[in-house]
């Protein structure tokens, strides 16, 4: 499910990937899948359901050279935004 | 980092095989090659026409594991299968089957999933897996 729309911080989202109800490790696939087409300068938000993306989505960020922009509990989901940079 | 990561996979049942499938796929996000061998159990279980049929589990799971690997996949999990796709979708992961393990099931290499890169012997994947760590699942 791809919608747009702007975190509370007020960054425009390009694309929005909805990887709740995935699990362990989809959604971060999922994230890897859209950053791929993307392009630089993009911000991607993923909301995962899966207790690990938190953890892991922004380890892989960094190790990627992308740029953590938030992290952010919603009711029942987290979203990570990130702004692809390479 | 860059050495590849090697999975040998004997074990054919659903479990051990989705663990290997996560382990691949986590490696393949971090951009790290992955070389998969396949033998013995494992290998029939990358049959085409049964690679998405039910391969049980191993037997420490029980009554309890059954019934907790039965509901993950309800709530939506995806197979190891697909999860092995996925993992060679946004990396790179090559899938050898074991040569000596096709002649001992009597495989011919056309009724392997498309998933299966090709067949070697050990010496080709010993030659693959470099310095990198070989895993034994």
């Amino acid at each position: 499910m791809i919608e747009t729309a702007a975190t509370t911080a007020g960054t425009a989202i390009t694309r929005t990937i909805d990887a709740r109800g995935s699990y362990c490790p989809g959604p971060l696939m999922e994230l890897i899948r859209a950053i791929r087409e993307g392009q630089v300068g993009d911000v991607l938000a993923v909301r995962s359901t899966d207790g690990g993306s938190r953890v892991d989505i922004p380890k892989w960020i960094e190790k990627a050279g992308h740029r953590l922009v938030a992290l952010e509990t919603r009711d029942g989901f987290d979203e990570i935004v990130v702004e692809k940079v390479r | 980092m860059d050495e590849p990561l090697n999975l040998v996979l004997f074990s054919g049942t659903d479990d051990k095989l989705q663990a290997a499938a996560i382990l691949t796929a986590g490696a393949a996000a971090l951009g790290r090659p992955v070389n998969v061998f396949l033998q013995y159990w494992a290998l029939d279980a990358f049959r085409a026409d049964r690679i998405d049929a039910d391969h049980g589990l191993a037997p420490e799971a029980g009554t309890a594991g059954r019934t907790a690997v039965d509901a993950l996949r309800k709530a939506g999990q995806a197979s190891w299968a697909e999860t092995l796709r996925q993992a060679k979708d946004i990396g790179s992961v090559d899938i050898q089957a074991c040569s000596l393990s096709m002649d001992l099931l009597g495989i011919d290499e056309t009724a392997l999933d498309p998933i299966v890169d090709g067949v070697e012997g050990v010496t080709a994947f010993h030659i693959s897996a470099g310095n990198g760590q070989i895993v034994f699942i």
